[in-house]
């Protein structure tokens, strides 16, 4: 079973339901990725072992070649090629590698070089397989990271998924292979407006789902009344205590804290599986 | 004309709650909700919407299959995998780059615009205001962000402001190069936890790697007050400002439920010390 933890609103605990509910069942996998602030291996300590390159590929340019007649910056969608009178200039972040430019270039002058954008690193912890990423500082593309991560996500183990915030691209790209989502939220208004946003792209993509109130206590009751409403389950609730905030502060997990915590969190995940077995 | 962007690496650490409440503040100045993936602004600004536009983010492949003769080119060309074997292109994965289109021999795929979002010109309590809508499952949040800058320039050059202050979106990415390019102070809201600390490290690295100025405020400081100091140090030796440090204070949700900002509701120490916040920072932002 995959389950995405996802939240549309950012800081409202994605983190602390994805690994808390990793912790509680002890085995799977976790994949952490929300590769531009990964956060996840603050709570799960993994020794990581293992570091593997994320490359993409962008044009490179022989200017024995080329003639200069423009066509590739004028295919490239991106603006990510320009050509000036004796000049091809690359704007590397720009690029998509869609591959247009090579095949459009009639002097075959365009090669492609491998240009590093990221990196995925593995290790394990109290028995979790645990994957994360990191996009490297001044890059706009998330989605390379994400892509290589997902290639580690095994078909046989549980595997939760910690997504990053927004609605757009990024979390898509996370959310779209999950067997269920867990959507994130607090009991305001930002969060209660966020919510209806990601019930959108959960309802959008046709994943089934279930809503965890975070900080539970510090609003009002809108959010409840909107689930009940829309009849979406709410799975957990956590209330807003000091000793939560405190322990979150020094990344330590609260099933590491409490059994009554770790029950709570196993009764969850028994749940999510009797939901996606429906 | 002189731009903020309040920023934070980490969500829900209180960008838009201490955005919202700069509005009570900041003199003759335009607002822009630049976190168009999951905006929260005009929740407490209340914006009355004057001017709507369509957005149209990336193009995306349409597939004629009356011309179409599957030889499935496009398909096996497409590196977005967003053609699938019975090819019908697939919305969520298309990036527009148009290859399928130049690539089918009997002229089957046209790039078509697609409706992405919308973005607004607004009047509101505190002056004009510049923000936006993605659709669901739409991509294309920095070029939204683009359109979103560009819109609250021009009004501040037509209603004659000297300032533009922006609401940013969480992370590191696309969205957020977008909103920090060019603008003369970022200010990152952090919190004393490990992963805002983590995460504060990295958008100050993208802040550096832009050469733009940052400062940085320490919200709910009293979390945690070793991670505080350790946030106070870091940026000492990285001879960053600190500009604010507020407590824990339940007001800003209390305000936030009441469709305010924290100013507007309280007369309060926690509204003394954003002023006081906004004052550490005037100096750069004069016009």
């Amino acid at each position: 079973m995959k389950i995405a933890v996802a939240s549309g609103k950012g800081g409202t605990g994605k983190t602390t339901v994805a690994t808390n509910l990793s912790l509680s069942i002890g085995r799977g996998q976790f994949i952490d990725c929300d590769v531009e602030e990964p956060n996840a291996n603050i709570f799960l300590k993994s020794n990581i072992n293992e570091h593997e390159d994320v490359e993409v590929e962008i044009p490179d340019i022989d200017k024995d070649k080329c003639n200069y007649c423009g066509k590739c910056s004028e295919f490239c969608a991106y603006n990510a090629l320009a050509v000036v009178p004796s000049n091809v200039l690359v704007f590397p972040e720009l690029c998509h590698s869609c591959g247009g430019c090579k095949l459009v270039c009639p002097k075959n002058a365009i090669k492609w070089k491998k240009k590093k954008v990221g990196i995925i690193e593995h290790g394990f912890a109290n028995g979790i397989d645990f994957y994360h990423g990191l996009m490297n500082i001044g890059e706009i593309q998330a989605i390379p990271v994400i892509k290589a991560l997902k290639k580690k996500v095994s078909k046989y183990k549980d595997v939760i998924l910690d997504a990053p915030p927004g609605t757009s691209c990024p979390v898509i790209e996370t959310i779209n292979v999950s067997d269920y989502c867990i959507l994130v939220t607090e009991p305001t208004p930002f969060g209660l407006h966020d919510l209806k946003l990601a019930v959108d792209v959960v309802r959008h993509l046709d994943i089934p789902f279930g809503v965890v109130i975070n900080r539970d206590g510090i609003g009002n009751k809108k959010v409840e009344d909107y689930c009940q409403n829309e009849k979406i389950h709410i799975l957990l609730k956590i209330p807003d205590r000091k000793k939560i905030a405190h322990l979150y502060s020094k990344g330590i997990a609260l099933v590491s804290e409490s059994h009554e915590w770790n029950e709570m969190f196993s009764l969850v995940f028994n749940r999510l599986r009797e939901e996606v077995k429906k | 004309m002189k731009q903020l962007t309040v920023i934070s690496g980490k969500g829900g650490t209180g960008k838009t709650s201490i955005t919202a409440a700069f509005a009570s503040i900041a003199e003759n100045a335009v607002f822009a909700d630049c976190d168009v993936d999951a905006a929260d602004l005009h929740l407490i600004f209340k914006p009355d919407i004057k001017e709507t536009m369509i957005f149209h983010g990336l193009k995306i492949a349409s597939i004629d299959k009356e011309k179409c003769t599957d030889c499935k080119k496009c398909y096996n060309n497409c590196r977005f995998d967003a053609i699938d074997e019975d090819i019908n292109s697939i919305k969520e994965s298309c990036e527009g780059c148009g290859l399928c289109e130049y690539i089918c021999p009997v002229d089957a795929i046209q790039m078509t615009d697609r409706e992405s979002g919308f973005s607004y010109i607004s009047d509101t309590r505190f002056g004009p205001m510049a923000h936006a809508m993605l659709k669901t499952a739409e991509e294309a949040s920095g070029k939204l962000v683009t359109v979103v800058r560009n819109n609250a320039k021009a009004l501040a050059e037509k209603k004659k402001k000297d300032l533009i202050v922006i609401d940013g979106p969480p992370g590191i990415g696309c969205p957020v190069i977008s909103s920090i390019s060019g603008v003369n102070l970022v200010l990152i809201v952090t919190e004393p936890t490990l992963s805002a600390i983590h995460d504060l490290e990295r958008v100050l690295g993208v802040a550096q790697h832009f050469k733009i100025p940052a400062v940085v405020c320490i919200n709910k400081y009293d979390v945690n007050l070793d991670n505080t100091e350790k946030i106070e140090y870091y940026c000492k030796s990285n001879d960053i400002d600190v500009v604010g440090k507020l407590p824990y204070d339940n007001v800003i949700t209390e305000a936030m439920i009441h469709e305010k900002n924290v100013i507007e509701y309280s007369k309060g120490d926690f509204s003394d010390m954003i002023i006081e916040m906004w004052n550490n920072m005037r100096g750069i932002l004069k016009p």
